[in-house]
């Protein structure tokens, strides 16, 4: 009799894996790759401006006296433009943005500016995503905190939507 | 002939609905090295990065603007010296095991390899027995 039982173990193994898949088949799938560079200081880098109006960016530039938002984004990026109003208010609450441009041309960068507001104090121009994958960045747009000694202290994939503004500011204070 | 025409007016209207970069690629993104021996070393380990747009694509497979960017770095690395193994751990340290498309053993995907093993194990060790016991069940009745 016990060995009946161990006949229908195949089975209900196999119902186990088909349950599984069939689960997994109704989640989301999660495309983001995340930076193993959490905890570790910025790679050296020194960037071109991006367009005339404001200067380039370096790694310098992130050390020093706070916390700052390092902003990986394009201007041919379509979620860049709908976290453009979330960069403006975290911009309002006394954050300085650095801003990294992937791949982008100067006058490109000025027209997305013009339309969709400035909340960058300095864009570096990164033309062939060095920087980006130095700092193991896969996509626009990204930011990551960067504490005042120049270590990378969180990273945001994707568009910052409303909700993850607060989330945002509670790392900026915990880089403090 | 409408309809040739109506095709035509039709693709001439497609536009891509997701813009990417207009920018060149980067130097070395479609350019091999001079030197055949760098090159191949260059292709060869091109092969086992994955793409990071592209999830399913090694960046030597791949036309995503960011795997030229890739390719740039192996090629560029490699010109400059740099190892092969130096370049893989290089991208390692900054996207895990994910951008390695060769499958790598470590301290998370070591189960996939052991696994296997152990099936072999507990199926050879299944037969053993029940072969064993067939042969003294036949031993018996004689």
């Amino acid at each position: 009799m016990r060995s009946r039982l161990f006949l229908w173990v195949p089975l209900a193994l196999f119902a186990f894996f088909a349950g599984v898949a069939g689960y997994m088949l109704t989640q989301e799938k999660d495309e983001f790759v995340e930076s193993t560079m959490i905890g570790q200081p910025l790679p050296d880098f020194a960037l071109d401006p991006a367009f005339g109006g404001l200067p380039g960016a370096a790694k310098t530039d992130l050390i020093g006296s706070k916390p700052r938002l390092l902003n990986i984004w394009a201007s041919w990026c379509t979620p860049c433009i709908a976290e453009a109003p979330q960069l403006e208010a975290l911009q309002a609450r006394g954050v300085e943005i650095v801003g990294i441009a992937i791949r982008d041309r100067p006058e490109d960068v000025a027209n997305f500016l013009g339309r969709y507001g400035n909340p960058y104090s300095r864009i570096g121009s990164d033309r062939i995503s060095e920087v980006q994958l130095a700092i193991g960045s896969s996509g626009v747009p990204e930011t990551f905190v960067i504490d005042a000694k120049g270590v990378i202290r969180y990273q945001h994939i994707g568009d910052i939507r409303p909700e993850h503004v607060a989330v945002l500011l509670a790392e900026l204070e915990k880089a403090r | 002939m409408i309809r040739a025409v109506v095709a035509l007016l039709l693709a001439l209207l497609a536009i891509p609905v997701m813009a990417q970069d207009s920018m060149p690629p980067a130097p070395y993104a479609y350019n091999q090295l001079d030197d055949p021996r760098l090159e191949a070393e260059a292709t060869t380990l091109m092969h086992t990065l994955r793409c990071l747009k592209c999830q399913s694509q090694s960046i030597a497979d791949s036309d995503a603007p960011m795997a030229g960017d890739m390719r740039h770095q192996v090629r560029s690395r490699i010109l400059a010296g740099e190892s092969p193994d130096q370049i893989r751990g290089w991208l390692i340290a900054r996207y895990g095991d994910y951008v390695s498309y060769e499958p790598e053993v470590s301290a998370t995907t070591w189960p996939l390899f052991a696994a296997p093993v152990l099936l072999l194990l507990i199926v050879a060790g299944v037969l053993l027995r029940r072969l064993g016991k067939r042969r003294s069940d036949a031993g018996d009745t004689v």
